[in-house]
């Protein structure tokens, strides 16, 4: 008898287990969160003034839990949005020329940017109550989390293997069950990996984005960030770490009772049929899995989305191809309206910029990006010189890379936000060089990107490179340049990337910081989309975040992604 | 045994395949044409082989049969009507299995009988009893990873056989297990079959493999490449089941063979037989160097003595054709062996080539090689003409591209740079894209 046992096997036998009582206790865990959590949003605004954010510790579940729930909504319409816009991509050619460059654009605009430019517009649009900012709020962690899922998703859609594509036609399951039994299930691993990836991204977003002021408007949520944003008002360092430690448990909460039974989950939907090394394991999954009352849940939902999917019938025949000549003109047509609605939104934008802003301030973002990217370069070279070696020493020592892995992948998930406080204190009390000592908030947050890969690299090199070059006598600098670098870079590459577009995210706070009344700030474009936010300028926020985007892009286009492909093609292995 | 018109059923066939050919749009706006006037009729009661090497589009036309694709000329019909997408009462045996990762044994079977919306009571038994017949009772639950890969299959024929087909649609399904997982799934699929206790009417089966075809079908059609057309109708009258030993079977494969390996006028099935060095237009395969040259010493010494019967070789060295009719038709091509009537008989130079050391063969290889194929001659021509002695990979693909498809001008491309490394007739710089002159010191 295989060892699998599956809802269909258990859920039929054995009075109430103790895994039952588990999966009861979380339910009611969860249901009493959420209506904790969603107290306060129908209120109106005025209440968060009349109760403003309070430092004491005791409110502090509270506030991580209201934050928590944002980061769950915007997860939630993270989904939608993948769902839908990746698959209008995947599915059709036509549109998928306009909607993956668009993708590529939205995915280098800074976060904080969409924030400052958007939070007016949700507030006008349920006036006077708090919900329309936590649209806003919500809108903003959306941002931070959507891009790279639709990306994944959109790249399994296109590589969903074509001998599975051809048996679920030919066994006619009709486009709605195709979409759930064959492609979902077949994109579920790599979206759950940039779920995590995006959470991770989310902490930090969500914290920024729950006190902000855009010029006159001042929007404060309940929350972590609010709680912190005040503890500095304040110039409270203990308050500061009171934030810092509910925040450690939080994400231990979430990644336990979240993401670890994702990951466990979605390890079933892994393509490769070999039996992998070690499935993930996750005791909430076990424990929800055991239960009868769990199964019998989740078959009744089967059963009623399945209805749902009958409705669908399968097609009566192929659908009819287009001729050459029609296709021809519809291709004609969707080049005309893009060409359009290009033009229009470059009308937009120039009748909005140009009577506000001229060639001078062009320049001057266009050289505060320049500073901006040398401080994200020289960042980058030394997170690297400091993490490769340390990620190879750990990644060919197995037992203590199980340890410091999700270590790491925690560090990366930890919203660094919180620990600026005590950065800037630290530079306000020393009298430091602020253009200096403000950097590395930059890549607090992202330098374990490069630890992570690094490590996963050095442990995927294969036992017998290792052997041969030990056997040959290959050590020192040799053994760095001919074996261990080209080995992990391709994993390098990919880590640096990420830790690339972290950290210009990261300048918009990074790059302006106070301590209560004191202000520090460093010189570059970070600081200057940070300050027209302050001043409620949107002329200059938006002249601000089109140039951030464009070196993003630029830098994407022209270092990173010939890098990728160079490694790929020269250095993976197999 | 072999009509159309068979006893106890009306005459009308299964399956009627009527002058088919598909064609595919090429790079620089043509046309490549992959199959090209295909006949074929799948009574009740019959199972038909498409025996052909891979490549001469007897997949392409399983999946228009199939409705997974669209003729782009001529029609099939099934039952009388013309297929026009998947139809119910076709099912399908897929040589890489296709079962779902994420769904157990249980749940792979079912998947076909819930797309057809039957009542869950009924899917539950029809599924088990599938299972069961199949042989997979006790796997229920298992999830395909945990499979060896002829267990995987037999959940592939089980997921197939649910529906209860009238046909059934069987691309190489045994081509991805090992000789004896093979012959044991063939067998109990016979069997079944033999006893009637298979819920279908007839069967297509896609092969490569010479002996499979006449241990399973009753008709075989034999295919050509370039393009895809059917060369042969072949009966075969042996009684079931069937002996490998027996005489008769024994020489309907060697005929088969020498089908295969005929002449061409008399049809031709390998590419071979076209007169050697006809263009650039030919498709390389990719053999290597190593595998010519241990084809070529294996038959200069004995028992072969430079002449081999190519059945017999298959079977020495198990190769199947798909392995062996590459190797011998690139000895062919390059004139080191000739091919006729099912025997690969080497050529002096072959002999020559046989006795030689490793610096002798690789110079008798680049003469060959630069006077026999000319796709190797006409690059060296245009490295030799250009003062750089240098061109860049993209502009012989380009030509190569407005003869064939691209995969297949790719593969010719590394062909010939595989080849043309070992005679050290031109190098290549795979970074760079470039073919040179030069040798790196």
């Amino acid at each position: 008898m295989p060892q699998t046992s599956t809802a269909w096997t258990t859920a039929s036998r054995g009075a109430p287990s103790r895994f039952d009582l588990i999966a009861l206790l979380l339910v009611i865990g969860l249901l009493a969160f959420l209506a904790e959590a969603s107290r306060g949003v129908l209120a109106p605004l005025a209440t968060i003034q009349a109760s403003p954010v309070s430092l004491a510790p005791a409110h502090l579940p509270e506030y991580a839990a209201r934050t928590t729930l944002r980061m769950i909504a915007a997860m939630v319409l993270s989904l939608l949005f993948t769902f839908t816009y990746a698959t209008w991509a995947a599915k059709s050619p036509r549109a998928s020329r306009i909607l993956v460059p668009l993708l590529d654009v939205l995915q280098s605009v800074p976060i904080l940017g969409f924030i400052s430019v958007t939070v007016v517009f949700f507030l006008s649009l349920a006036p006077g109550r708090v919900l329309g900012a936590e649209f806003a709020a919500i809108f903003g962690i959306f941002t931070s989390q959507a891009w790279n899922m639709a990306f994944s998703f959109y790249q399994s859609l296109r590589t969903v293997p074509v001998e599975l594509e051809e048996a679920a036609r030919s066994f006619r399951l009709s486009a709605w069950a195709r979409f759930w039994r064959l492609e979902v299930p077949f994109a579920m691993p790599p979206l759950v990996w940039n779920m995590m990836m995006s959470m991770s991204g989310g902490w930090f977003f969500v914290v920024a984005s729950e006190a902000i002021s855009v010029g006159s408007t001042t929007v404060t949520l309940p929350g972590m960030g609010a709680y912190i944003a005040l503890a500095i008002e304040h110039k409270s360092l203990a308050a500061v770490g009171w934030a810092i430690a509910t925040m450690l448990v939080v994400i231990v909460i979430y990644d336990q009772l979240l993401f670890r039974p994702l990951v466990a989950w979605s390890d079933r939907f892994r393509f490769e049929q070999e039996p992998g090394a070690i499935a993930p394991r996750s005791w909430v999954l076990e424990a929800v899995g055991g239960s009868m009352l769990v199964a019998r849940v989740l078959r009744g939902l089967r059963r009623s989305w399945r209805t749902v999917g009958a409705a669908f019938k399968p097609p009566a025949g192929l659908p009819h191809f287009e001729t050459a000549a029609h296709a021809r003109r519809l291709d004609r047509l969707a080049t005309a309206i893009v060409a359009a609605l290009l033009a229009l939104a470059v009308w937009q934008a120039i009748k909005f910029l140009a009577p506000e802003l001229g060639w001078r301030d062009i320049g001057e973002t266009v050289a505060l990006g320049a500073i901006t990217m040398l401080r994200v370069f020289v960042l980058i070279a030394l997170a690297s010189v400091v993490w490769v070696p340390i990620g190879m020493w750990i990644g060919l020592r197995p037992e203590v890379a199980r340890i410091v892995q999700p270590i790491a992948q925690f560090m990366a998930a930890f919203p660094t936000n919180l620990l600026f406080p005590i950065v800037v204190f630290g530079i306000v009390s020393w009298r430091l060089n602020q253009d200096i000592w403000l950097s590395p908030l930059m890549i607090l947050g992202t330098q374990w990107y490069i630890l992570f890969n690094v490590i996963a690299g050095a442990a995927a090199m294969p036992g017998e490179m290792r052997l041969v070059a030990q056997n040959l006598g290959v050590d020192g600098w040799l053994w760095w340049r001919r074996v261990a670098l080209p080995a992990v870079f391709p994993f390098y590459v990919t880590g640096a990337l990420t830790a690339s577009g972290g950290s210009w995210n990261a300048s918009i706070v990074a790059e302006v910081a106070s301590w209560g009344d004191q202000h520090v700030e460093a010189m570059g474009l970070g600081a200057y989309i940070a300050n027209a936010t302050t001043a409620g300028d949107f002329h200059r926020i938006a002249l601000g975040v089109v140039t951030m985007s464009v070196y993003v892009l630029l830098i994407n286009r022209l270092l990173w992604r010939p890098l990728y492909y160079y490694a790929e093609r020269k250095f993976r292995l197999s | 045994m072999n009509a159309s018109l068979k006893p106890g059923t009306n005459g009308s066939p299964l399956l009627d395949v009527e002058h088919c050919g598909k064609t595919f749009p090429r790079g620089d706006g043509g046309q490549l044409l992959v199959l090209e006037d295909v006949c074929l009729t799948v009574a009740p009661g019959e199972i038909v082989g498409l025996l052909g090497r891979s490549g001469s589009g007897k997949s392409t036309l399983l999946r228009l049969i199939a409705g997974l694709a669209q003729p782009t000329g001529g029609q099939v019909r099934y039952l009388g009507n013309v297929v026009e997408g998947p139809a119910a009462g076709v099912s399908m045996v897929f040589q890489s299995f296709a079962l779902f990762p994420w769904l157990t044994v249980y749940e792979n079977v079912a998947l076909g009988l819930e797309a057809l919306h039957v009542p869950r009571d009924e899917i539950r038994s029809r599924s088990l009893a599938a299972i069961d017949l199949i042989g997979l009772d006790g796997f229920e639950s298992a999830y395909p990873r945990e499979l060896s890969g002829g267990m995987r299959q037999r959940v592939g024929f089980a997921r197939a056989l649910v529906v209860h087909p009238n046909i059934l649609l069987m691309d190489e399904p045994f081509s991805a297990l090992d000789v004896l997982t093979a012959e044991n799934l063939r067998s109990d699929f016979l069997e079944l079959w033999s006893n009637g206790k298979l819920p279908i009417k007839g069967v297509l089966l896609v092969t490569h493999n010479i002996e499979e075809a006449v241990q399973m079908c009753d008709r075989i059609l034999v295919f050509a490449t370039n393009p895809g057309r059917i060369v042969t109708t072949i009966d075969v009258m042996i009684a079931r089941p069937r002996d490998r030993l027996d005489p008769a079977f024994a020489a309907l494969v060697e005929r088969i063979y020498v089908e295969m390996t005929a002449k061409p006028g008399r049809g031709t099935v390998a590419r071979v037989e076209r007169a050697p060095g006809t263009g650039i237009d030919t498709v390389l395969p990719r053999v290597s160097s190593n595998l010519l040259s241990g084809l070529i010493e294996t038959v200069a010494a004995q028992p072969f003595a430079g002449k081999a019967d190519l059945p017999e070789i298959a079977s020495e060295l198990q190769l199947e054709i798909d392995e062996l009719f590459p190797v011998a038709e690139s000895l062919q091509m390059l004139r080191f062996a000739e091919v006729e009537g099912g025997d690969l008989k080497l050529t002096a130079d072959g002999f020559a080539f046989a006795d030689a050391d490793g610096d002798e063969r690789k110079r008798s290889f680049a003469r060959h090689l630069l006077a026999h194929v000319p796709l190797a001659a006409h690059i060296r021509r245009v490295l030799d003409e250009r003062a750089s002695h240098s061109a860049p990979k993209s502009r012989f693909l380009d030509e190569l591209e407005d003869h064939m498809s691209p995969e297949s001008a790719e593969q010719t491309l590394r062909a010939i740079v595989s080849w043309a490394r070992y005679a050290e007739a031109f190098a290549y710089d795979d970074k760079a894209g470039m073919f040179s002159l030069e040798n790196p010191s």
